[in-house]
């Protein structure tokens, strides 16, 4: 059985500190819903509001249609797995994933079947009578997912569960993640600072910041239109111009920046555009949206100077100064077989196209 | 073990080295082992005035030790009933007294180990330390008057109608067992708090979150991984309660002698070291056999508990 959960004006508040603000959510039922932010982002904290560990100081937090207030962590139809995953060191691997049932007074023969079944699914196979502690850092990874699946929750929580893998174990897992939620079908909601994990996982993302939920979509939006400047900044790669805003029309902006007057679309928050004449804006540009200027027409061209080249094989990445920018930029391109054919200090034009730009009225940007 | 040796002295330097030899040498040998020593010696030779040591007359015997168990020759009783009642009243109360001490150290331990918070957990302990500023004897005789037919506590029942008329504390044996409760609670508590304090918050949490009650989750996560700490917490008490001299000797009630006692009048009053020193012996014994026991009953091994 599965549960949708909603954050109902969520505030979370450690004396003077407000570690959520104004939190509005819904989350659908069945999705695999992630928080993804830096750390100190207030994300852990509402994932511990959902978890009934944390009371919100306002608000309401909602599970099936059902208000949580006054429900204990042991009696919500959630399961959390723990970033450090929090396996029992003194039990069996099979103890460890049918606590949740001893907890429910199952009888031991059925909590063994029970277990042998949960280890089929993680791929472990007749490893329940091992203490954990014998067992690798994917092989725990999995048996705190199949304890947590024991307790057959309608929504499961994970706390950043892949952050203590290294990468290519944590790559594997993302796709087996993927793979349980669908099989299950119950609710994820997962809690990452790697924006990798939180774009290739998830039906919806919160990007979240200083405890506010900065933009709520799919991956594929959050990415391509960026509804504040910290989202555009944090997620993936951004070149940013600073400048102010010139004139607006229809879903375009004009902002004068030091490399001249830039277009790009005038981002939008809840229907309407975000930006107006003589407001002080970013304007955001890719590393692949940027291209070196050669016949095609572009509907902005700035001149930078080369400043280093970098071989990653599939891709060429070349640094950029700019006229009124401390900040280099960085433009990617694939390597087709030509070279850059520019020398580092040579002036060169470059040109984007307004659609592949997004103007953003002046924020927060994301720690580097 | 040559290289052990080696790389110790080179690590230390010389001196260093050969102070630590010399100090931890010093003190098992002389004050531990040797002092033990001489006292099974003791226990197994006739009780002869110290004049006759070392002569034909002061020659080994198992009589002190069937002495405990059989009695004088002149008794008429096929046992000796009255020192083995003691002994076995002793090491039940010392049990007891263990289980009182366990009992109120475990809430306590966890409280300070994962629910106080800086300022308040930091008072909580020195306000459990500095009580043990006072010394051993003072704190007895302040219990007894505290429990004395018109001590505060008396005092206090009485006038809130609990009881008609003070009760005996001392000679109800309630004086004793709280005087030895309360001097061994600190060998209770931080063996027990350390061990909490390593575990992990988030075991807790997870088993909070998989729909844990209380109970269960202290039953299953909190007291086997506490486990050495309570065995070592345990032990140190029981030993120790066994062993004790000074709390019997203020608050116990005048029919109820403490093993120690006897082995206090064998050494002071009757003069027969002899027959003290097997007492010892057999006390010593008893209370290690039964730690050893306990530990394998509870799958504790010994080297946990030093952790």
């Amino acid at each position: 059985m599965s549960a949708d959960v909603q954050l109902d004006n969520v505030w979370i508040r450690f004396g003077d500190f407000v570690a959520a603000r104004e939190a509005n959510i819904h989350i659908q039922e069945g999705e695999f819903f992630s928080f993804l932010g830096p750390s100190g982002c207030g994300k852990t904290t509402l994932l511990r509001a959902v978890s009934g560990f944390l009371d919100p100081s306002d608000g309401r937090v909602l599970i099936g249609g059902q208000d949580m207030a006054g429900i204990g962590p042991n009696k919500r139809p959630t399961a959390l797995i723990f970033q450090n995953l929090a396996l029992f060191p003194l039990m069996t691997v099979w103890e460890n994933i049918t606590f949740a049932l001893e907890v429910k007074g199952v009888g031991k023969q059925d909590r063994r079947k029970k277990a042998d079944e949960l280890l089929e699914l993680i791929a472990l196979p007749g490893q329940g009578e091992k203490m954990v502690n014998e067992l690798s850092g994917g092989q725990k990874q999995r048996v705190a997912i199949a304890r947590a699946l024991a307790a057959e929750p309608s929504v499961l929580l994970l706390d950043e569960p892949l952050s203590a893998l290294d990468l290519k174990l944590r790559q594997h897992m993302r796709t087996e993640l993927r793979v349980i939620q669908q099989r299950v079908g119950i609710t994820f909601i997962y809690i990452t600072h790697d924006q990798g994990e939180a774009l290739t996982m998830s039906d919806h993302v919160a990007v979240m910041s200083q405890g506010v939920i900065e933009q709520v979509a799919d991956g594929n939006t959050i990415y391509d239109k960026p509804e504040s400047a910290f989202v555009a900044s944090f997620v993936g790669e951004n070149n940013l111009f600073t400048g102010k805003v010139k004139e607006t029309s229809d879903d375009y902006a004009i902002v004068d920046t030091a490399s001249g007057e830039l277009r790009a679309r005038n981002a939008q928050r809840d229907g309407r555009a975000q930006l107006s004449t003589g407001d002080n804006a970013y304007v955001f540009v890719r590393p692949e949206s940027l291209k070196f200027v050669d016949d095609r027409k572009f509907d902005n061209q700035i001149f930078a100077h080369v400043d280093q080249q970098e071989f990653e094989g599939n891709f060429w990445q070349v640094f950029f100064n700019v006229k009124g920018s401390d900040k280099r930029i960085k433009l990617s391109m694939v390597n087709d077989g030509r070279s850059v054919g520019h020398g580092l200090g040579d002036e060169v034009p470059l040109g984007f196209n307004a659609d592949l730009a997004v103007a953003l009225p002046e924020g927060v940007l994301a720690a580097e | 073990m040559a290289d052990y040796w080696q790389t110790f002295f080179r690590k230390n330097g010389k001196s260093l080295a050969l102070f630590l030899l010399m100090s931890v040498g010093f003190w098992m040998f002389l004050m531990i082992i040797l002092p033990q020593v001489f006292m099974l010696d003791f226990s197994l030779r006739t009780n002869v005035p110290p004049p006759l040591w070392g002569t034909d007359a002061h020659s080994y015997t198992v009589e002190h030790y069937k002495y405990m168990l059989y009695g004088s020759a002149q008794s008429t009783q096929s046992y000796n009933y009255v020192d083995l009642s003691v002994f076995g009243r002793t090491i039940l109360a010392a049990i007891f007294v263990t289980l009182i001490d366990l009992a109120l150290c475990y809430p306590v331990a966890y409280y300070l180990a994962h629910v106080a918070q800086g300022g308040w957990s930091r008072l909580m302990v020195m306000s459990l330390i500095i009580p043990f500023w006072v010394n051993e004897l003072l704190r007895a005789f302040a219990f007894k008057i505290m429990f004395g037919s018109t001590g505060i506590i008396n005092n206090f029942l009485v006038w809130v109608g609990i009881l008609d008329q003070p009760y005996d504390f001392i000679r109800g044996s309630v004086a004793l067992y709280s005087g030895l409760s309360y001097a061994y609670i600190l060998l209770m508590i931080f063996p027990i708090y350390n061990a909490i304090e390593s575990l992990d918050k988030n075991q807790i949490e997870a088993a909070r979150d998989l729909g844990s009650p209380w109970w269960r989750i202290h039953w299953r996560v909190v007291i086997p991984h506490a486990k050495p700490g309570i065995t070592s917490g345990c032990t140190m008490v029981f030993m120790l309660t066994a062993g004790a001299l000074a709390a019997p000797q203020i608050l116990g009630g005048p029919s109820s002698l403490w093993f120690t006692q006897i082995i206090y009048q064998a050494f002071n009053q009757a003069g027969n070291w002899s027959r003290g020193s097997a007492y010892a012996i057999i006390l010593l014994a008893t209370c290690i056999i039964f730690v050893l026991l306990m530990m394998r009953v509870f799958k504790v091994k010994l080297g946990e508990i030093a952790r």
